[in-house]
């Protein structure tokens, strides 16, 4: 039996998401078990009902700042903190859901709720990095377990996490997967988008769709005219970066040009 | 007079963020209610002008713990709107990938969730200290589902493989038959499952629902049938709105869903059991018999032996599409846009899951319109609590808060999911 009084506390908190990543690390089916026995889960909604007071050692922050509620809540649970981690596209870039910051948000409201008055929102989604000081993002809808776990694992070992900064494109080359845009002439986003996911997309013969988030440095000035060789109108170019992370750029400057 | 109020701030163990509230008045539950307070993400809103082939990319992402019913919902509308037929070995390959689903939100429910409950124990986590074998067994199985979602779908939350038509690339036999051995396994502890919740404590309750969920001739359902209930509705996804209507209770600040002209109703596993009994397999009818459950089942909170038993047929299904598994020649049917509205509700492991789309020729989308399985069942849960809660008012507020929680847990809510439809009224006084 663990004593888990002594163990750093993990807290995980949720704001406007999904809940995939999170239940992420409920998918760690081999390790979840031992990473409960290495920390004091002190909070975890989704898991348990257990809530323990901060300070926490090592936050683990799913989902944006979407009302004036959450722009609050999460100062103090940055002030609870010793380590914020975001994890997946709606925390490191404010999600899907940020797509109404490019409209009248009230034109949202008004298509999906029949009584707008009784909804209470902000203007903007936006990651959590615009609002509190953060120490490692996580990319991804979703994040990928395995990073997750390595930087857990590096997190309480006080090392730096071996999450590579590289494109997708990196990884197929690691996987022995053909290029399905030179091969096939897929359109795929992968020459600008954010290692992590395996290049999961090319395995199952189809372009990268960019939902782990541009990479540093992307030469999007690059992939454009392969993608409008291959067939993307200025529409279509819009749209393909008007996803999870239509927010962060240089995707947000690509999903407005004209 | 004496009053009593019994709050939960944050439900635990549900997927998304709600609380209860339950108002009690001289011994009678005066006001049961679920709150919503998850954000509102407006997906109905963005959806539209985006392409038809958009569809399950993004509707995915209402939630990461049932994105395959969206896809499927969503690309099942699709293929409607637009007149395309999808050939047999495509629709197998849906079921697996459904199958998948199942077995891991189910698993993750009865072991994670749900299961704690009955034993006193605030999580899986702390159950695992005490009984970990049993914990690692959920897991186990739990994991089969997501490698039967990763195999099909190319990823476990979200998954990338699936486009209106069909699939990107479809699984070889050789990589579903490797897939075989866990899932027998998996179908071994599922039965293991049965029998270990079976044992649990149930309170002795009952109501008389209207359970709804789709029907089909021949198979117990995912992606196909007929709307049925057991009070006489037999429609056609295309009727939905004829039948059903959402409103806003005067006392609540939710959206809910009724039948029209009779009431609230249930879906989920208790609705797709009772109504589809007959189709189970037999392992999964014959499981059912060991442990005493007839094919009538009313007592909400043995909902847990009953998704006990749908993860007996989802494992004992997967196993029975990859045995008859030939690798479709195309494994997408082409989709051309042209103008149409589509329906379609599938199920997804929580209850049943609907949506239309209106689409201008080009297939760009009009209209998007999602009504997820929880907000149909909120009204069903807060009955559930008026109507149960006033036996137990003996008992102190830690355990009645907790016997509450427990009340809502039956339904595996997913809050994520029903909050981007539900309308809110956050008070933050």
């Amino acid at each position: 039996m663990v004593d888990n009084r002594k163990n750093p506390k993990l807290a995980v908190w949720k704001f406007a998401s999904c809940d995939g990543c999170q239940l992420s690390l409920l998918d760690c089916e081999d390790e979840i078990l031992a990473v409960a026995g290495a920390v004091e889960i002190a909070m975890f909604l989704e898991a348990t009902r257990t809530e323990l007071d901060g300070p926490y050692d090592i936050s683990l922050v799913e989902g944006s700042i979407t009302t004036a509620h959450d722009a609050e809540r999460i100062q103090e649970i940055r002030r609870q903190s010793n380590v914020l981690i975001t994890i997946g596209a709606c925390a490191t870039s404010g999600g899907i859901q940020a797509l109404r910051n490019f409209r009248d948000v009230k034109d949202f409201v008004n298509v999906v709720y029949a009584r707008p008055d009784y909804i209470d929102t902000l203007e903007t989604s936006t990651p959590i990095a615009d609002h509190v000081p953060v120490d490692f993002e996580l990319r991804g809808c979703p994040i990928d377990k395995r990073q997750l776990l390595e930087l857990l694992a590096a997190t309480l070992a006080g090392r730096k996490p071996a999450i590579p900064n590289h494109s997708v494109c990196v990884e197929c080359k690691q996987k022995g997967t053909v290029c399905v845009m030179v091969a096939k002439g897929t359109p795929c986003l992968g020459p600008v988008t954010h290692a992590g996911c395996g290049a999961i997309c090319p395995s199952v013969d189809r372009g990268c769709y960019g939902c782990f988030g541009p990479m540093e440095s992307p030469n999007v000035d690059s992939l454009r005219p392969w993608l409008t060789d291959l067939g993307m109108d200025q529409h279509a170019l819009n749209r393909v970066y008007s996803t999870f992370n239509v927010n962060a750029e240089p995707f947000r400057a690509e999903s407005q040009r004209s | 007079m004496t009053t009593r109020t019994i709050k939960v701030g944050a439900l635990a163990r549900v997927e998304g963020e709600g609380a209860l509230k339950v108002t009690i008045r001289d011994g009678k539950v005066k006001h049961a209610e679920l709150n919503i307070f998850e954000p509102p993400r407006f997906f109905e809103g963005f959806m539209q002008g985006r392409a038809f082939t958009e569809a399950p990319d993004i509707t995915a992402r209402i939630c990461g713990i049932c994105p395959v019913a969206y896809q499927m919902s969503a690309v099942h509308a699709m293929e409607a709107a637009i007149g395309v037929e999808i050939t047999p070995e495509i629709r197998a390959l849906r079921r697996l990938l459904y199958c998948g689903e199942w077995i891991e939100s189910h698993g993750l429910h009865v072991y994670m969730l749900h299961a704690p409950d009955f034993l006193g124990y605030p999580g899986a986590i702390e159950l695992a200290n005490d009984e970990p074998e049993i914990v690692k067994r959920g897991l186990a199985m739990k994991k089969a589902g997501n490698q039967t979602v990763a195999t099909v779908g190319g990823r476990e939350i979200h998954p990338v493989n699936i486009k209106v038509g069909g699939f990107y690339k479809a699984p070889s036999k050789e990589v579903l038959n490797g897939l075989a051995e866990k899932l027998k396994e998996g179908r071994d502890i599922a039965l293991e499952t049965v029998r270990w919740v079976a044992g649990f404590d149930f309170p002795d309750v009952e109501r008389d629902y209207e359970f709804v969920s789709l029907s089909h001739p021949h198979e117990y359902p995912f992606n196909e049938g007929r709307i049925v209930s057991n009070r006489g509705l037999d429609i056609d996804a295309t009727a939905y709105h004829d039948h059903f209507e959402e409103f806003h209770m005067p006392q609540s600040t939710a959206l809910h869903s009724r039948i029209k002209g009779r009431g609230f109703y249930f879906c989920g596993p208790m609705a797709r059991y009772n109504l589809n009994f007959s189709k189970l397999p037999a392992v999964a009818k014959e499981i059912a018999k060991e442990v005493g459950l007839g094919p009538a089942c009313n007592n909400p909170y043995q909902s847990i032996i009953i998704r006990s038993i749908e993860l007996v047929f989802a494992f004992d299904e997967a196993l029975r599409i990859i045995n008859d598994y030939d690798e479709p020649a195309m494994p997408a049917v082409p989709a051309v846009p042209r103008a149409g509205v589509g329906h379609a509700a599938t199920e997804a492991p929580r209850g049943m899951l609907y949506h239309r789309y209106q689409l201008a020729v080009d297939g760009s989308i009009e209209q998007a319109t999602i009504i997820p399985p929880t907000s149909q069942n909120q009204a069903t849960i807060e009955e559930d609590l008026t109507t149960f809660i006033p036996q137990w008012l003996d008992m102190n507020n830690d355990d009645l808060r907790w016997r509450c929680e427990q009340t809502v847990r039956n339904y595996d809510p997913c809050i994520s999911c029903a909050t981007h439809f539900l309308k809110l009224d956050i008070d933050r006084g």
